[in-house]
């Protein structure tokens, strides 16, 4: 069975990551991963939930060197866990903040006090079979739909991300603002620094002086891998930024004028990625340089109808993709928006079909149907609408009864009652028509 | 330097902070409408970290400061308006 080292360093003495105490070396990494290890609880399955990406990476590791898979779920609300539970009987949380983790088996991160970075010799080796992670998708049931993720995968995709950024041939220092568990953050702050010669630091800044003390924090060159959203509101903020080398985006289109505006601020380089939960990142473009995507290394698409699949390189199996796709040549392509169904807010992804569901099950909602506005601002979070018959309830009834059964995020603003839904003779709801009552009632009013 | 602030320099200031935010995020309730110490997450007035950030943002125009979270405190900082609110007045600087 062959086998990749768990970090591509040449060095035991390379710095690995920065956290406020200042850097961790490769070998200070891997004496806590033994410590943590050996504290692991029985069970196969660690859902990993840390929010300090250090923490977090330590638990994948402790993780992979024990055959235990590191559980990822996009969303980590009671049914999302509950869900996970039974899937998994022998589950154990692994936190390093107020998580609540139901009455799930929990190890909060402990303080790794037996850690020996002198006596650690060298970098194990991991067969490329094992199953490193499960992330997590909504299927279109709303149910979690797991997604397995075999180390060898990971670490092409890592290795893939960072030499399109041209970080194999110089070290980085990574910033994240999202967080280690999801697609874009695990794939380009956690396998990075595990692959990809970036150093990230542990912390998730947040709000835009965070921003700017934790890139102050690192040494330069740095990369910061952020979203649109948090990009705007740095920008916004009108604070002296520190220098920035590299700049990563995903989760959501971002608007070419964002993308001049921060390569102008920071004089450098501004890339998103491409790519899904299921795929894993498949395609990088520079904004400015024009609307085209490329793939990474050795990935490919095939088309059969409007049905774009994914498939090669780090890519696990044949992957369809829920985008409309035109292929320009093996090599590039270009995005035409999603299919109908699909709603994507904040890298979060759900259909209107589930959503509808959703509203029409509540006891005392006539009909219901969401509707999903063309976007208002670009780079902004477009928020759903969602209008509801139901002569009964008032808006406070029905948002609590959505909360229990939808993401926060997907919750509608606004939720407009009416009287009857423009349905056709058939009963579908054509778009124009929901179109046509969100001008009547709420674009208008708003004017 | 942060002060201590009377509760009635907070109490002032809710109707101008519950204003903000029902512009901000673009609401549908009006600004009277949002009781004090009723939560801004969740059951209250649904917010989530989108709209933390979108705040901030007017916060930092209006009010002069910039938010800074270390998790505890920030979430103690938006359990409410009045919270908020008092959180403003402690930090303002214009």
């Amino acid at each position: 069975m062959s086998s990749v080292p768990l970090l591509g360093h040449t060095s035991l003495d390379d710095i690995f990551a920065w956290r406020p105490s200042g850097p961790l070396r490769v070998r200070d990494f891997l004496a806590d991963v033994y410590a943590l290890a050996r504290q692991l609880p029985a069970g196969r399955h660690l859902l990993n939930v840390c929010l300090d990406r250090y923490h977090f990476t330590v638990g994948l590791a402790a993780g992979l060197i024990s055959e235990k898979i590191s559980l990822q779920p996009s969303s980590q609300s009671a049914e999302t866990l509950r869900q996970i539970q039974t899937d998994c009987p022998d589950v154990f949380c692994l936190c390093d903040s107020e998580f609540d983790s139901l009455d799930l088996p929990r190890l909060d991160f402990p303080a790794l006090t037996g850690a020996d970075p002198a006596s650690v010799t060298e970098i194990p080796a991991i067969p490329t079979e094992r199953i490193a992670a499960c992330l997590f998708t909504s299927g279109s049931t709303g149910r979690p739909m797991s997604h397995y993720k075999h180390w060898g995968r990971l670490v092409k995709n890592g290795r893939a991300g960072a030499e399109r950024l041209g970080l194999l041939d110089q070290r980085h220092s990574v910033v994240g603002t999202v967080p280690a568990q999801h697609s874009y953050g695990f794939e380009s702050t956690a396998l990075i620094a595990l692959h990809g010669n970036a150093p990230f630091w542990s912390g998730k800044p947040f709000y835009p002086q965070d921003i700017v003390a934790a890139l102050e924090a690192v040494p330069a060159p740095r990369l910061l891998v952020t979203t649109p959203f948090h990009l705007a509101a740095l920008l916004n903020a009108g604070l002296e930024l520190p220098a920035v080398d590299l700049l990563l985006s995903a989760t959501a289109p971002l608007s070419p004028e964002l993308a001049e505006a921060a390569e102008r601020r920071f004089a450098a380089p501004l890339f998103e990625i491409y790519g899904s939960t299921e795929s894993g990142q498949i395609a990088s473009r520079q904004t400015t340089d024009g609307p085209a995507w490329t793939l990474l290394a050795d990935v490919r698409l095939a088309q059969e109808n409007d049905l774009t699949t994914a498939f090669g390189g780090h890519v696990e199996g044949r992957v369809p993709l829920s985008d409309i796709i035109e292929l320009i040549d093996p090599e590039h392509f270009l995005l035409h928006g999603r299919h109908a169904d699909v709603v994507n807010i904040a890298g979060k992804r759900t259909s209107l079909a589930y959503l509808n569901h959703q509203i029409a099950a509540i006891p005392g909602v006539v009909d219901g149907a969401f509707f999903l506005p063309d976007e208002a601002t670009p780079d902004g979070i477009t928020r759903l609408c969602a209008f509801v018959v139901a002569p009964e309830l008032n808006s406070r009834q029905v948002l609590s009864a959505l909360r229990e059964r939808v993401e926060p995020i997907f919750l509608p603003r606004p939720l407009v009652f009416v009287d009857v839904l423009p349905r056709n003779t058939t009963g579908k709801l054509p778009r124009n028509q929901l179109q046509a009552l969100y001008a009547a009632k709420v674009s208008d009013a708003r004017h | 330097m942060p002060q201590e602030i009377s509760p009635e320099t907070v109490e002032a200031l809710l109707p101008e902070v519950a204003e903000l935010i029902v512009t901000a995020l673009n609401l549908e309730v009006a600004a009277g409408e949002i009781e004090a110490d009723a939560p801004l997450f969740g059951e209250g007035l649904g917010l989530d970290s989108i709209d933390v950030l979108e705040i901030a943002l007017v916060i930092s125009k209006r009010y002069g400061f910039q938010l800074r979270s270390d998790n505890q405190d920030n979430v103690r900082i938006f359990t409410s308006l009045r919270t908020l609110a008092s959180h403003i007045a402690s930090q303002r600087t214009k």
